[in-house]
């Protein structure tokens, strides 16, 4: 039925764009002149036929599920039902009108459905009706205005600029939406962990907090000690510490050679070439960590007497290490190209070498960018998520020991929410709250790189 | 004094040389890492293209199919085949006791049944006769004959027991153990056994996740974009917008998998699990990168054209939309593409959103629970048995395959259509 009304909508905008048009060349032929192109008048036909209809189209799916279902449970309303319970009347008398229920069928509930029935046809029909009779109006409304040759060219071109900077809150609404989906869920898991525990507590075991009952009253004393986030806060870290001790050295140098050494021929195939390694999907870069580089540490651990854990820190973070690497020498390699050559020049003029210039003049030239090019490496691996849980352990250790295995936010998140979520429960809501911490952590991180890096190329351009 | 000088001058010859070595091992490294990762995949996965069968010969006894005189094809499909696929394995060894008849029967996967009813609704006048048929051989055997299984192990640690390597020996001798290539890798949905698991589902779950992703990422970014660089005003909220795709290009993609979970899911009520909320969940993190593609080709259109057509007497809006965005066109395409490959190798938030769910049936439409390649990668590597090894790299090869595609694509649009300005 919806589908049906909708083509419909959409055949009529195409033919009242064609009478619009028809419209604009008979002016034309009684030798007016034309406020606008032909096609205007069409568009602003068009315009004034579906964007009503639809607006009526979606406010009507939106609240036509609301209205039904209270005009359904005013009849149980003096019957002292519970909330829930009157939600379970509606799923029944739902079912039953789909004819997919099962169970015992009561005869409150049997005149529910046919009511449900006819309320659903009813606001069905009205809505056809409804929808019709504005696309009636709003189209004889645009025709009459079209018909003494007004303008229309300005509406159509404000309308479309509407759509335009419509479509750009959608990145507002995107970060509204993150806001909103971790906020309430954190603050609810405050109310039971108190925030002191969280950030200073030292004990993570989330799955001590099992799914409770909700008749049960919440005891908070039941999870004192399992959400302190310490150990998990400390892993991210050092994990992200491990990688960039891998991927800075790695990936500043080759951005140094790419950028003043390389010849042209090595810079076009090295460059992309390193790029790869920025295009590997990470869930391949945690399996090649826990099937290749684990194994291979532990074996060379054991070959040295040291115990390592199959699932290490140090696997974990140097896997991730060589993922940044291309991250750091691609934008490091760009800093320090934009660098002036005249800095160079100088340089040279004095007597330089070429590793003293780009020493002594020109990464000190470039050093705001290249830490913005760091800071951006670094939020990149703490909110990395795959090679972690795959390669690292799950267990929280509180630990600064490479060889054994820590966790990460990004793992635990991954580890409450695989499966089946009861929303409410703090196990879950642990995990929002973690989500929280690192979106907030990375938000600085990068407000603060792309700043670095912003002021950075005012400077040079 | 002048020697001092030299001494000088060669120490310092030698620190360039060595900053030389530095950034040349450096690149190196970087693509010693690229090398060793391309080389481990390949070599682990490449085996995961072949299929052990074994071949057994399967007498159709139409007593024991409990089927009548001249069954019609109805008859056929209904009959029970269980008893002479288990007497067909069985039969390899005469003497087998019925331990030993159990452990026949795990020489081939659970769906010998039907590889044998197939062959007989193939050709019906089999009945009563008997037929070499192929088996597919149960997932560890299928790792002993492709060399992959240590046979030296005691065999309380081995899933494969010495009775049944012994069969399998004999049946090698005969020739009765073939190689092909694996079809039903690519035909068949996710399965327990490793041997009968395909990248059927997951590849569907992939597709329509990007094409979801596309329908929705795509209009708005490019929308957002010729607002943003046309006609947005210099005001602090066009530069609120600006800070907000930029940092969103940098958000964790975890983080959008929390959005996923906690709106579309919680908030929306949309089916879990789906490629639809995947899609729209992808759609959301692809965003900027496609707006920052969009406006960097909208950016490198010259003003001379915008100039001449407003000297024409175009409007600013017909400007835009009949000169500069086709322009725009080749850039923003080769940045949606390459942002829909991100896209696809992502993970996390479609962990998060429930699509890790197994799925043993090729999902019909966006709607239908399903999982994705990386998401397959991810079930099969955390999945104990052997067997899987090797499927894990086979998908890893089929994705990077699709990446190397939709990157080179990119690139071909970029340089075939893209106009150079000079």
């Amino acid at each position: 039925m919806n589908l049906i009304l909708f083509t419909f909508i959409v055949l009529l905008g195409f033919t009242s764009y064609y009478f619009g048009r028809r419209k604009a060349y008979t002016i034309q032929s009684t030798n007016k002149r034309l406020t606008a192109l032909p096609q205007f008048y069409g568009y602003y036909l068009a315009i004034w036929c579906a964007i009503p209809a639809f607006i009526i189209f979606s406010l009507w799916a939106i609240f036509e599920p609301t209205i039904v279902k209270l005009l359904i449970l005013s009849d149980y309303s003096n019957q002292g039902y519970l909330d829930d319970e009157l939600n379970l009347i509606y799923e029944k008398t739902k079912a039953l009108s789909r004819g997919q229920f099962t169970g015992e069928i009561t005869p409150f509930i049997e005149a529910s459905a046919e009511k449900y029935l006819s309320l659903r046809s009813i606001a069905q029909s009205s809505k056809a009706v409804i929808v019709l009779s504005i696309i009636i109006a709003s189209v004889a409304y645009a025709y009459k205005k079209i018909s003494s040759n007004s303008r229309t060219r300005e509406p159509v071109e404000k309308f479309l600029k509407a759509v335009l900077f419509t479509a750009s809150l959608a990145a507002i609404l995107t970060t509204v939406g993150i806001v909103f989906s971790l906020i309430f869920q954190t603050i609810d898991f405050f109310k039971v962990i108190p925030l002191f525990d969280f950030v200073f507590g030292t004990h993570w075991y989330p799955a001590k907090a099992f799914v409770r009952d909700s008749s049960e009253a919440l005891d908070p004393t039941m999870y004192s000690d399992t959400f302190g986030a310490v150990p998990i806060f400390a892993g991210t870290f050092f994990i992200a510490f491990i990688a960039m001790c891998v991927a800075i050295p790695i990936g500043l140098m080759s951005g140094i050679y790419l950028a003043e050494y390389a010849s042209v021929k090595v810079r076009q195939y090295a460059k992309p070439l390193i790029e790869i390694l920025a295009g590997i999907p990470t869930v391949v870069y945690g399996f090649f960590a826990a099937l290749t580089v684990g194994p291979f540490l532990k074996e060379i651990g054991n070959s040295m007497g040291l115990d390592v854990s199959a699932e290490s820190a140090l696997a974990a973070g140097g896997v991730m290490g060589i993922m940044i690497i291309p991250f750091i020498s691609s934008l490091s390699d760009d800093v320090i190209t934009s660098v002036p050559q005249s800095l160079r020049d100088g340089s040279y003029a004095m007597g330089a070498t070429k590793s003293e210039t780009i020493k002594k003049v020109i990464f000190p030239a470039a050093l705001p960018g290249i830490v913005g090019s760091i800071l951006l490496g670094v939020s990149r691996a703490i909110g990395e998520t795959m090679i972690v849980v795959m390669a690292s352990g799950l267990a929280a250790n509180l630990t600064l020991n490479p060889l054994e295995s820590t966790s990460t936010i990004t793992a635990q998140i991954v580890v409450i929410l695989i499966g089946d979520q009861a929303f409410g429960d703090p196990k879950t809501q642990a995990a929002f709250a973690l989500g929280m911490s690192l979106f907030l952590v990375t938000l600085c991180l990068n407000i603060v790189a792309l700043r670095v890096v912003k002021k950075y190329r005012e400077k040079y351009e | 004094m002048n020697k001092n000088k030299e001494q000088l001058l060669n120490k310092r010859y030698k620190a360039e040389k060595r900053f030389r070595l530095y950034g040349q091992s450096a690149i190196f490294m970087a693509l010693l890492f690229l090398t060793i990762f391309i080389f481990k995949i390949f070599s682990t996965g490449y085996s995961a293209f072949q299929k052990t069968w074994l071949i057994v010969p399967v007498t159709f006894d139409a007593e024991l199919m409990m089927l009548e005189q001249n069954p019609s094809k109805e008859d056929l499909k209904d009959a029970d085949y269980y008893d002479i696929a288990l007497k067909s394995m069985a039969d390899l060894d005469p003497n087998a006791n019925e331990d030993q008849e159990n452990e026949l029967k795990r020489m081939v996967s659970y769906f010998f049944e039907r590889e044998i009813k197939r062959e007989l609704l193939n050709d019906p006048s089999l009945i009563g006769k008997t037929k070499d048929v192929y088996l597919t051989a149960s997932d560890d055997l299928d790792q002993v004959f492709k060399g992959n299984y240590p046979r030296d192990l005691p065999e309380d640690q081995r899933r494969v027991t010495d009775y049944q390597l012994k069969i399998f020996d004999q049946l090698v001798e005969l020739g009765k153990v073939e190689s092909k290539f694996n079809l039903s890798f690519f035909t068949y949905p996710d399965s327990r056994e490793a041997e009968l698991a395909g990248i059927a589902s997951s590849f569907m779950g992939s597709i329509f996740s990007i094409l979801v992703c596309l329908m929705i990422a795509f209009p708005v970014a490019v929308l957002a974009a010729i607002y943003l660089e046309e006609f947005a005003p210099k005001n602090r909220f066009t530069d609120f917008i600006e800070v907000n795709i930029n940092n969103l290009a940098a958000v964790p993609s975890i983080v959008f998998g929390l959005l996923g979970l906690g709106i579309l899911l919680a908030v929306f009520q949309l089916p879990r699990s789906t490629p639809l909320v995947g899609g729209i969940t992808l759609s959301l993190m692809t965003l900027p990168t496609i707006i920052i593609a969009c406006r960097a080709s909208l950016k490198a259109v010259p003003p001379s054209i915008r100039e001449a057509a407003l000297a024409m007497g175009a409007s600013k809006m017909q400007t835009t939309m009949h000169h500069t965005v086709p322009l725009s066109m080749p850039g923003t395409l080769s940045g949606t593409i390459i942002g829909l490959a991100q896209a696809l190798g992502e993970t996390a938030p479609l962990i998060l959103i429930g699509m890790v769910a197994f799925v043993n049936t090729i999902p019909g439409s966006p709607l239908d629970p399903a999982a994705s390649l990386p998401v397959q990668i991810y079930i099969w590597a955390e999945s104990a048995e052997r067997g899987f090894v090797e499927k894990v790299s086979a998908c890893i090869m089929v994705l990077l395959g699709f990446l190397i595609i939709m990157n080179l694509f990119a690139q071909i649009i970029r340089h075939k259509f893209e106009k150079k300005w000079s």
